[in-house]
This record gives structure tokens, sequence and C-alpha cells, in this order.
């Protein structure tokens, strides 16, 4: 059996949110939450989709004569680093992978753990003491230093970065989802569709996910910002993407060094991950508000 | 009932919990691509130094008895031996401990300082002052990586006000709360955020509980209603939330020990990594893991002790 044991930091500011959340707040003020929220984020996608276009310079470009400019320079919005390079420029392609692995390791991360969760769930017996267990057994380990420890062996890179993530940050779903069906499962509407005699994969997949998919969902956003986050401290620490490539958490560990002369260097990236945090979060609280005022 | 009910079954599902964090730190070193003794020595590979390497790390067993092995060792407390530092990995690792420790219960002190009076204060005034500007300030510093902040706080108060150190660890008790105030509330800050809304959701339905209004019908003062039935019960459901994310603190320490350049696990870890000196990875990550399982353990003891429904709650 599940306990009470280890749980994610987000899982519970996720429950103190939904708890504390609803009743005052007028619909509008909710749906506000969300669009500004979403508002953000599509600007943050648009902004790396279109980065040539938005660019000042192609981020690798050096630009020998302006080493270090300061911010507001012409031609350097945001100044430029050690070697000439356009900040802004390098901050809009580092999108692309901060945001990449947001949505490429909460996405599969999501599914996953929805489908585990689901089915320990349901199927009970031991196949559920096996699975839980084992996401117990994860939630012993300081979620960083096993994603480090597990990129340590495979070698540092985007894609291990991947892996490490996809192996370890399923089990707040799975647990999330568990507890979800092992509700649901007592429900009218589930002894319902059993009786009529559908089989178990219909009853998990048609009845019980499209009504209780809800909580793993507003968890996912709450996850992503999660996920931005360690994206780019793997990248400060040199376990994530490597130097010449713009990631944020890279630009940062960069910009340390230039700290004494330079503060745009390690501020303005780190701005970057605040602002997309900042909307996951807006977009989860939003979220979180609207679909649980719905339940009610 | 007695009201540590539960406690032999935790201590069964803790020894379980044990063996896999053993089962799973043995099996990282698995994770390595190719033959580890080629990853472990690089260009100085030999044949001679990878077979004395596979004798050292036992990999020329059957993988059985590899894990016997590995046990065996833990249990005589030999981690292995620390390639890059030509010592034992214990030894390593016993050297780097301290900062680290002390890190973490500074933060852990701080965040307690820091969020206790704001969330109190946000769940009796919910959509108040406090309440709202909390609820900004911590949706962003949600959104923050520990490590920016921390250069943040470097760029501010070290470089330009040179009120802190910019990094190093200092020397004797207060010398460390000195050097390490900043990394602390770097990670407490972190930590607040989640302690300040569970302390506000608790709050708030503590408020509503019936033995408040008993109380108040009692004719007792209204702020030692606050402070002896909503406070002391509001805390109380936070203290679990405190323990369980303790491991949270563990990584924000890995991080922040790298910003601020000190001598603790973190900094061991990460540049462990860069050395592919493996056993350390090893070690530290089993540390850390059986940290936490014993904070886990601790918070649930503490919470019986100051709680005597919790222990047959949890039965049920």
């Amino acid at each position: 059996m599940s306990t009470t044991w280890a749980t994610s930091p987000s899982e519970l500011l996720l429950k103190a949110a939904t708890k504390a959340a609803g009743r005052r707040r007028s619909v509008t003020r909710r749906r506000l939450t969300l669009i500004v929220g979403l508002a953000m984020l599509g600007v943050a996608i648009l902004a790396v989709t279109f980065a040539p276009l938005l660019a000042s310079a192609s981020p690798t470009a050096i630009d020998p004569l302006h080493p270090l400019a300061p911010p507001l320079t012409p031609d350097h919005l945001l100044g430029t680093d050690q070697y000439g390079r356009d900040v802004w420029s390098r901050i809009l392609y580092g999108g692309r992978i901060d945001l990449a692995i947001a949505f490429g390791a909460t996405s599969v991360t999501l599914v996953g753990g929805t489908f585990i969760g689901l089915i320990a769930g349901y199927i009970g017996g031991r196949v559920e003491s096996v699975l839980m267990g084992l996401v117990d057994l994860f939630f012993a380990f300081p979620f960083l230093v096993l994603v480090i420890a597990i990129i340590a062996m495979l070698g540092p890179s985007i894609f291990n970065m991947f892996v490490a993530i996809w192996l370890t940050s399923w089990v707040s779903y799975a647990r999330i989802m568990r507890a979800q069906t092992v509700v649901a499962k007592k429900q009218q509407y589930v002894l319902a569709a059993r009786a009529l005699g559908y089989g178990r994969l219909r009853v998990m997949f048609r009845h019980i996910l499209p009504n209780t998919a809800s909580a793993v969902i507003i968890f996912s956003m709450v996850d992503a910002v999660g996920n931005i986050i360690l994206a780019a401290s793997l990248g400060f620490l040199g376990l994530g993407a490597q130097p010449p490539s713009p990631e944020w958490g890279a630009m940062i560990s960069d910009g340390q060094n230039y700290m004494l002369s330079a503060w745009w260097l390690a501020a303005m990236p780190g701005l970057a991950v605040v602002f997309v945090g900042v909307a996951f979060s807006l977009i989860g609280d939003g979220l979180a508000d609207l679909l649980r005022a719905g339940e009610r | 009932m007695s009201r540590f009910g539960t406690l032999p079954r935790r201590l069964v599902h803790l020894v379980i919990i044990l063996f896999g964090i053993t089962l799973v730190t043995f099996f990282l070193l698995r994770l390595i691509p190719g033959d580890p003794a080629l990853a472990i020595l690089g260009s100085s590979y030999t044949h001679q130094r990878a077979v004395a390497i596979d004798n050292t790390l036992g990999l020329n067993q059957p993988i059985w008895s590899q894990y016997g092995l590995f046990m065996g060792r833990l249990f005589h407390g030999n981690l292995g031996f620390s390639f890059f530092y030509s010592e034992p990995a214990t030894t390593v690792i016993a050297q780097h401990i301290w900062p680290t420790v002390f890190l973490i219960v500074y933060s852990a002190v701080l965040a307690a300082l820091i969020s206790l009076p704001i969330g109190f204060r946000s769940g009796l005034h919910r959509g108040g002052y406090t309440d709202q500007s909390a609820r900004v300030f911590f949706t962003v510093s949600f959104a923050m990586p520990a490590f920016w902040l921390g250069i943040i706080f470097i760029l501010i108060f070290s470089v330009n006000l040179h009120v802190f150190p910019l990094s190093g660890f200092g020397h004797g008790f207060f010398g460390h709360l000195y050097y390490l105030f900043l990394p602390a509330l770097t990670i407490a800050l972190g930590f607040s955020t989640v302690l300040v809304r569970s302390l506000r959701a608790a709050t708030i339905t503590t408020l509503q509980a019936e033995f408040v209004d008993t109380a108040r019908m009692k004719g007792i003062r209204w702020s030692r209603v606050l402070w002896k039935h909503v406070f002391r019960n509001a805390v109380l459901a936070v203290v679990a939330v405190y323990g369980v994310n303790l491991a949270y603190l563990i990584s924000g320490t890995v991080l922040v020990e790298n910003v601020f350049s000190l001598p603790g696990l973190g900094t061991l870890l990460v540049s462990s990594v860069s050395n592919r000196d493996y056993p350390v990875v090893q070690g530290v990550t089993l540390l850390f893991a059986v940290l936490i399982v014993s904070i886990n353990l601790l918070t649930d003891i503490v919470q019986a002790a100051l709680d005597p429904r919790v222990g047959q709650e949890i039965g049920a």
C-alpha cells in the first residue's frame, strides 16, 4: 500500500492552492489568471518560433568590436557577452531548448505516469503494491540528486537529460492518478459501466480517465515549471546543454564568471526562466480554479 | 491502541525501502554505456589497469554476486574507492559533509522564520495586504531557479553593497552563520513558497473548526484563541509538509553550493560527475537517500508524538 510518505513540493503546493482557491474569487478573476498565463506562454512560444525574425544577430555570431557591451547598446538590446555575442538573440534561440524540454519531458511523464497510476489503482492487488512500492522508492531519493546520478552514468547531454527526467518524474503523476482512480472505482458511474459488462480497458480509458484527468493535467503545469528550472539547473551545472549552445542555464553559468563586470550576462537569461515559469504557474493556478470550481 | 500503533509496520516498510535504495544505487553503475573501466580510465586506458578496475568493482563476476559484494562492503562502511582522490569514497564524503549539513539546518530554520508569520497572517486575513503580496511574491519566487536567485543575491549584497562575502564557508560557528547567510536565504525562499501556502490553507481550515467557536464562546480572549488553538493546530498540519520537503532542501543545497563554491556534498557530487568518479557519485546518492528516509521517519514520529490522532489515522 502507498503511504503518506514523501510527496513532492509541487504536489503539496497544488493541494494547498486548490484547497484554498475558488469560492471567494469571481469567475472573471479566475479566467484572468488563466488568460494572462496563456498569453505569456504564447508570447514565449511565438518569440522562440520566430527567433530568426526577432533576433538582431545569429546566436553564435561573434562581434569582436563590442565584447561585454551593456544592455541598450545600439544593435544589442540586452548587451553582449565576452565574445560579443548578442544576449537577446541567444536568449531567443536558447528558449527553443528550454521550452522543448518543458514540453518534451512533461508530456512523456504525464502520459506514462497517468497510465501507470490508472493501472495500479484500477487493477489493485499485487500490481498495485509493486508499482506503488516503486513510486515510494523513487521518492526516497532527492529528485535532483537522482537525476544528476543518472546523467553522471549516461554522460552529460541534452538527450540523457531527457532520459533522466523520463525515468524519474513519472512517479508524481502515478501517485496522483492512483489516488484518483481508487476513489473513482467505487463511484456509481464506474459501477454502472462494469455492470453493463464493459471490459477493463474500456472502463479505465473511456470512463475513469476522462473523469479524473483534471488533477494530473493541473499538476503537469506545476511540473512544467519544475522541468524548466531543472533544465536550466542542469545546464548551469554543466550536465545538460553543453557550452556553445545558448541554453539559459548554461548562459547563466557562463555569466557568473563575469559577474563583477557584466551583471546582465547572468541576470537576463534568468529573467527569461522566471517569465516562462510564471506563465506555467499562472496557467496551473487558473486551471485549478476553473476545473475544481466545475467539480463542485 | 498505542499512539505509535502503525510504527512497526512503518519500520518494515523502511527496511524494504532501504533495500530498494541499495538496489537502485547499485544498478546506477550499470547505466554506464559500454565498458565502465574504459569510462573511468579514459585516455589512460591500459589493459592491466582495466583488469584492476574490473577486479575492484567486481565487474568480472555475475551480477548477483556483484550485488552481494556491494552489500557486503556497504555493511562494513565501505562505499568503494575514489579513483580521482585516491582515497576511500567514505573519507572523501566525510570531508564534505559538514557544510551541507550546516546549510540544510540553517535554511530549514530560516524558512520556518520566514514562512510561519507570513503564512499564518495570510490565512487569518484572506485577501488582505500580506496575503496578496505574499501570493504575488511566492508565485514569482517559485518560478525562480535557486541558482539564479543566488547569483542575484551575490550581485546585490556582495558585489554592490559589500555586506556579505562572495563565497566560502568561513571559520567557527558564527563565521559559518555569516558566510552561509546568502546561500541559506536562497534555499529558504524556495522552500517558503510551499510552507506559506500550506500554512495559509491550514489556518483557513482551522479557523472554521468547531473548537475555535467553542473557545470563543467560553469567553477566551481572541488573541489567546488564535495563539493557543488556531496557530498550534495549523502548525501541526504543516509539520508533515515541513519534514517531507526537507528533500527539496537537499536539491536546493546541491545547486546553491555550486553557486557559492561551498566545499559541500553538492559541489562534490557535481565535480565527481565530470571526474567520472562513480563510487563517489554512488556514495553521495546513497547517503542523501538514507538521509531523506530517516527524516521522513522522524517526521512521522514527531507528528505522532504531537498529535495522538495521527498514528491511528494512517493505520485506517
